[in-house]
């Protein structure tokens, strides 16, 4: 290509950071441009499979590094595709969180009053319901029930599920084939679309560059659609604002590819990754034991042999979200399910006498898949992560066609991690192994790390310029017009599932990027409905707007 | 001298179906099966189609099966020194092992100190999906064919359409009291 193209606001990555910001700034009348490294499915396209190719290969990636492994969409819609759509707001005592800095992580503009209308305005767009107990899945309810036998409270969580069209087929990490899934393709980016926002999927964003005119220079590869180790093409495109939301185990890595083009990067790019604290039990539950002690019975008489039936979390148990206990001893937990593959490599045989994660005795575990139940942990982890200098292109050598690379991030636990899950891991054991109900042991850390599915704070907001790369409104620290407005804004663990605070805190930066973009000559305007056209949530957020308008 | 060594492919196919059996073990093909130790009963990773699953582009990992054969095999003569064991040269020396020693070695090439360790937890992870999503099949024509891995787990079929529902879900009953921080919103306060 020798052209280069030109845009307002050039947006990288189409998650909820890249989908919330393509919306309102398309609604404003900006000239939008979405680059996606993924493919563009639709529900037709979500196979129920697990053949290498079908869609969970194609709009998933797993991400291998140096004791940290990062699951993520690899799609238009991003995380929104593949994601569980369990969405709780951060307790209020995350935002007062220190961390290992010795200070409040957060910016002192941000607290979770503040950050609530946000939140209102995301509930509303998606929608975001709460779910009862006949929502409650078999896993769910089993979860719940050994929550209560062991004096504990268990909530049904809120989720981005269409009730009425959701077959509890558990297929959520392949794409939602009966768009029960609220995901970014039915609300947001079909707004965008509407609004004459572009999105071009397969682009890979490598690095930014400056324009002569105080702009940036966006160059990208085009991905082959099948192996994604291929490139097929590459191109530019200038722009006046960039909005970075590739993830956070992206976006650093493109700062940092592109230092060598705009100069030195904020300190904290690439550093205080936080992998949300996270950490999976997989207990095998004695049938007999659920029913007896439980009393639980399913229609057919079995008390569960259940674990194939859902849609991702549905309970959690919130007791340990205590803001008077120190910071690394707070977690929630929640029941969960991963299909096989994944869900099944890294369990491990309660009381091995031989190895734990593969060999006899797993096999016989495995025997009793059905009667798995694997309980999700999220903790204040410490921002251990770092990533090394960048791979040649992307985020990750790719190692198969699609989903498998291998990463730059290291991540040590440290003592204060190590000790968030090893008491997570005994409330868990307290709560299944009670009266025999169950067997449980942790995933292994020793094949692919730790792991998250809610990569952080890589390139984070806050007041400290040694320890955030952002500002307040997520503008990048000496580098006016870049934008970061996905999950590597937000500054650290937060003890739950973090889509919807990822979401609130993109919505909150949108009214400083049409600040910044209106001082660049674009001619947009701040105040679009919901995706819907609702208004109650843009009423909700009306008396920050001058602060966040601010010069 | 036993009976004659097996050629290239064979070789390479016996070593990694022996590594696959390690990993997911399974029972015995027939009385004279060497690769697969017939140290669990059903189908293993072998049985699974392990073989098929690593030889399938896709993986990334079908151009480095000679060097994985040639590795493991390395590792396995170099074991069976130390170890004093001795190993009949008609199959390939990591067959040759007894299945307690190939699950040793594999428990060492796999530990967290060894250098090559990303290697193996890589092959060990395809050899784990052959058996556990049939990786290599359509799911759903995997389960109608009786696939030894998801037949074990017990993974159910899917409707006539090649979709899973489950219209019952739910023991339909409040199960424990809520957190009483929780906000109208239904999130934690």
């Amino acid at each position: 290509m020798t052209n280069t193209e030109s845009t307002d606001v050039l947006i990288v990555g189409s998650g909820f950071g890249g989908a919330i910001a393509a919306y309102h700034l398309a609604a404003g009348g900006a000239r939008v441009t979405v680059l996606e490294r993924g493919p563009w499915l639709e529900a037709d396209d979500f196979d129920h499979d697990f053949l290498l190719g079908s869609s969970y290969t194609r709009i998933f990636d797993f991400v291998v590094g140096d004791g940290m492994s990062l699951l993520g969409g690899n799609c238009v819609g991003g995380g929104s595709v593949v994601y569980f759509a369990a969405m709780p707001r951060a307790p209020r005592f995350v935002f007062d969180r220190q961390g290992s800095i010795g200070r409040r992580m957060w910016p002192a503009a941000i607290d979770r009053d503040v950050l609530d209308p946000w939140y209102d305005r995301v509930v509303e767009a998606l929608p975001i319901t709460q779910q009862d107990w006949n929502d409650v899945t078999y896993a769910g309810g089993l979860f719940a029930a050994a929550c209560e036998h062991a004096g504990r409270t268990a909530n049904p969580v809120p989720a981005a599920i269409d009730r009425a069209k959701c077959t509890n087929c558990n297929w959520m990490m392949s794409g939602c084939r009966f768009d029960a899934k609220r995901s970014l393709l039915l609300n947001y980016l079909p707004a965008a679309l509407a609004h004459g926002a572009e999105i071009r999927p397969l682009h890979e964003v490598q690095h930014l560059a400056r324009t002569d005119d105080g702009g940036y220079r966006v160059h990208y590869n085009v991905i082959d659609d099948t192996d994604y180790r291929v490139h097929v093409g590459s191109g530019t495109i200038d722009a006046k604002i960039v909005v970075l939301a590739a993830g956070a185990g992206a976006t650093p890595v493109i700062l940092q590819r592109s230092e060598a083009t705009l100069g030195t990067m904020p300190h904290a790019v690439g550093r205080y990754f936080s992998g949300n604290g996270e950490r999976l039990n997989t207990a095998v539950v004695n049938e007999d034991r659920a029913r007896d002690l439980l009393g639980l019975k399913r229609a057919d008489g079995r008390a569960f042999r259940a674990n194939q039936i859902g849609k991702g979390p549905v309970v959690a148990s919130w007791d340990n979200l205590d803001g008077s206990l120190p910071e690394h001893s707070r977690f929630s937990l929640e029941q969960l399910y991963f299909p096989p593959g994944f869900g099944t490599i890294l369990a491990q045989v309660p009381d091995a006498t031989g190895p734990s994660w593969f060999g006899v005795e797993k096999k016989e575990l495995v025997r009793q898949w059905q009667s798995w139940l694997t309980v999700f942990t999220m903790v204040e982890d410490d921002n251990e992560g770092v990533f090394g200098p960048p791979p040649p292109t992307g985020n990750a050598a790719r190692i198969s066609q699609q989903m498998l690379g291998r990463g730059t991030i290291s991540y040590r636990p440290t003592a204060n991690t190590l000790r968030g899950w090893a008491e997570s891991d005994a409330v868990v054991k307290d709560i299944l192994e009670r009266d025999g109900l169950a067997r449980v042991m942790p995933w292994t850390n020793d094949l692919v790390g730790a792991y998250t599915v809610h990569p952080l704070a890589s390139c984070r907001i806050g007041d400290d310029p040694q320890t955030s790369a952002l500002d307040d409104r997520q503008e990048l620290r000496n580098h006016p017009g870049i934008f970061v407005t996905d999950g590597s804004a937000v500054p650290g663990a937060l003890t739950v599932n973090p889509a919807l605070t990822i979401s609130a805190l993109a919505e909150r930066a949108i009214p400083g990027i049409v600040r910044a973009a209106q001082e660049r000559g674009v001619d947009v305007r701040y105040g679009a409905p919901s995706p819907d056209g609702g208004t109650s949530g843009r009423r909700g957020v009306q008396a920050q707007l001058p602060g966040l308008m601010r010069r | 001298m036993g009976s004659p060594t097996p050629d290239g492919n064979e070789y390479r196919t016996m070593t990694l179906e022996a590594f696959a059996d390690t990993i997911v073990p399974g029972e015995k093909r027939s009385p004279d099966d060497r690769a697969v130790a017939g140290a669990s009963t059903g189908g293993g990773a072998v049985q699974a189609g392990a073989i098929e699953l690593l030889e399938t582009p896709a993986t990334g990992l079908s151009n480095s099966l000679d060097d994985y054969q040639q590795a493991l095999n390395r590792h396995a003569s170099a074991y069976a020194d130390e170890h004093g064991l001795p190993l009949d040269d008609s199959v390939p020396p990591f067959v040759a092992l007894p299945f307690a020693d190939r699950t040793s070695l594999v428990q060492a090439l796999t530990g967290t100190g060894h250098q090559e360790r990303e290697l193996w937890v890589l092959l060990a992870l395809f050899a784990n999906m052959a058996f556990d999503t049939a990786a290599h099949l359509h799911t759903a024509d995997a389960l109608a064919a009786g696939h030894p891995g998801l037949t074990t787990m017990g993974f159910m079929q899917p409707g006539d359409d090649g979709l899973w529902r489950f219209p019952e879900y739910s023991y339909g009953k409040q199960l424990a009291d809520p957190h009483p921080g929780t906000t109208s919103s239904g999130s934690p306060e």
